[in-house]
């Protein structure tokens, strides 16, 4: 079992949540067709990397807020979790600016 | 090599069996090969056994991180079928299902096939019009199958819950009596002893750590055994796609997902098919030594671990439940998790890559095992021309970024949901 530390709600088993996917990917902007790749590389591309994984947890039975998640995918370790816009690499480094 | 046959098997009974061969030599790596293929999977062996088999190629090396067979080859629940309704896929499966039936006398090897029929239950008059369609589709494809109601499923299975007053009724199922299931372990043995009788050399404990590249082209691949110059180089990783593309900078449509398989302890034949449920993701089976063999869904979140998690076992039982009550006193013996290369569209990956000699086989999600005498059969001939064969034409990496996907289910470029 996965324990997800929700920030609004907590510590909770992840059968509450709904997976999103990798947290690392931004959407070109709206209409902007002039760059295709742009769009393949969104959409269909992945580093679907072995080991550290920043990726997007929804809470559906709870608070229904997207969490963001720092997991190791060989180990299932959750690193540490925060809001969709945290950036949990330089927050576990102790790195993240006060904005 | 002896030729396995039934005068071996008696000459042998007199001296206690005490002279058999060992089936596939332990070769020193050279230091270089012609073809290297990066997985000795099921698809990896099947490869390197087409290429040298119908291509004439046979300075081939098959790397292994692991031991032979070791990852999804041994992990998946063995099913063969070709019930797909797209063409891209239909005449792939299907060629895969025709070699398939002739594996075992190919590889002087009993693979143990056995075409028991596959089942898929129909919960829902859409349902029942979707199975026709796809069971239509197939037909006019060549590929066998047929739609039963009720009372003839009734007959071939009574062990399943027929009640009409429970939330998902059987109404139906579309059966491919050509479909089955086959000893997996017994294919890797199977195409192992076959390729290296023809001259692969087969590493194992050798796993490919990087490689060196001139202009377009991979030159060197590097392993914790040493460095081999290569002509050309084929992927057939499974989950671990991902991970072996990284190390070339090559990002792919994949994720990398656990899936579960369960067995349960041995019964008395119960189960003569394979039978899927409709209304949920479960498919069950009864092996030779008599567990019930089943598995669902991925557990939904990228993983590199072969190992999956209890809410998901929960969620399984209980589509099987529903679809079999009797199952409900059975004592699970084993579980385990393999790691699954889903691709954002569902179907497979075959053919060419933007390095010059380096070629995908990747990109199976839950389906790898049934394609493997057809996925070696096609990537063998797209490996040898350097271009794809019709089969896998159109399972090319470049549909991705044309917007023409194969996507059987229709369920968008989420990689969980296929």
């Amino acid at each position: 079992m996965l324990i997800i530390n929700c920030p609004l709600c907590g510590p909770r088993d992840h059968a509450e949540f709904t997976y999103v996917g990798d947290a690392t990917k931004n959407r070109p902007k709206n209409g902007d067709s002039s760059n295709d790749n742009a769009w393949y590389d969104f959409v269909y591309l992945r580093d679907n990397p072995k080991g550290l994984h920043e990726e997007l947890w929804q809470h559906s039975f709870g608070c229904r807020c997207f969490v963001k998640v720092l997991r190791n995918t060989l180990t299932h370790e959750i690193i540490a979790t925060g809001m969709p816009k945290d950036n949990l690499i330089l927050k576990e480094k102790g790195l993240e600016l006060n904005v | 090599m002896a030729k396995y046959s039934i005068f071996n098997i008696i000459k042998n009974a007199f001296n206690e069996d005490k002279n058999w061969a060992r089936a596939w030599r332990d070769p020193e790596p050279k230091k270089s090969y012609d073809v290297i293929i990066i997985g000795a999977g099921g698809h990896g062996l099947a490869s390197a056994f087409y290429l040298a088999k119908n291509h004439g190629i046979r300075n081939i090396a098959v790397l292994e991180k692991g031991y032979l067979g070791g990852g999804n080859t041994g992990r998946n629940t063995t099913i063969v079928r070709s019930n797909y309704m797209l063409d891209e896929n239909a005449h792939f499966y299907e060629k895969s299902l025709q070699l398939w039936e002739q594996l075992s006398s190919e590889l002087n090897y009993n693979v143990m096939f056995s075409q028991r029929g596959v089942l898929n239950l129909a919960h829902t008059d859409s349902q029942i019009d979707a199975i026709t369609r796809r069971g239509n589709t197939m037909r006019l494809n060549g590929i066998d199958a047929e739609l039963l109601d009720e009372k003839q499923i009734r007959k071939l299975m009574p062990y399943l819950d027929f009640s009409n007053d429970v939330r998902f009724p059987i109404k139906g199922g579309l059966l491919q009596r050509r479909g089955g299931t086959a000893r997996h372990d017994a294919v890797a043995w199977g195409l192992a002893r076959a390729a290296d009788s023809l001259g692969v050399d087969i590493i194992q404990n050798c796993e490919v750590i990087g490689f060196e590249e001139t202009g377009n082209k991979i030159t060197v691949v590097k392993t914790s055994r040493g460095n081999f110059n290569c002509g050309k180089v084929g992927f057939a990783v499974a989950g671990n796609t991902g991970h072996l593309a990284s190390l070339i900078n090559l990002k792919l449509p994949i994720e990398s997902h656990v899936l579960q398989a369960f067995v349960s302890e041995p019964l008395k034949p119960m189960i003569d098919h394979v039978v899927t449920f409709g209304a949920g993701h479960f498919y069950i089976s009864q092996s030779d030594k008599g567990g019930l063999v089943f598995g669902g869904d991925i557990d939904m979140y990228n993983s590199y671990a072969q190992k999956g998690n209890l809410p998901l076992i929960e969620e399984v039982v209980t589509a099987g439940l529903a679809m079999i009550p009797s199952l409900s006193r059975l004592r699970i013996t084993r579980h385990w998790g393999g790691v699954m290369d889903m691709s954002m569209d569902g179907s497979p990956i075959i053919g060419k890559s933007p390095i010059d000699n380096l070629y995908l086989n990747c990109g199976w999600c839950y389906g790898g095992f049934k394609a493997t005498p057809g996925s070696g059969w096609v990537f063998a001939h797209t490996i040898a021309n350097d271009e794809p064969h019709s089969l896998n034409k159109g399972l090319n990496l470049e549909r991705f970024k044309k917007g023409r996907m194969v996507d059987e289910r229709g369920a968008g470029p989420f990689p969980n949901r296929h």
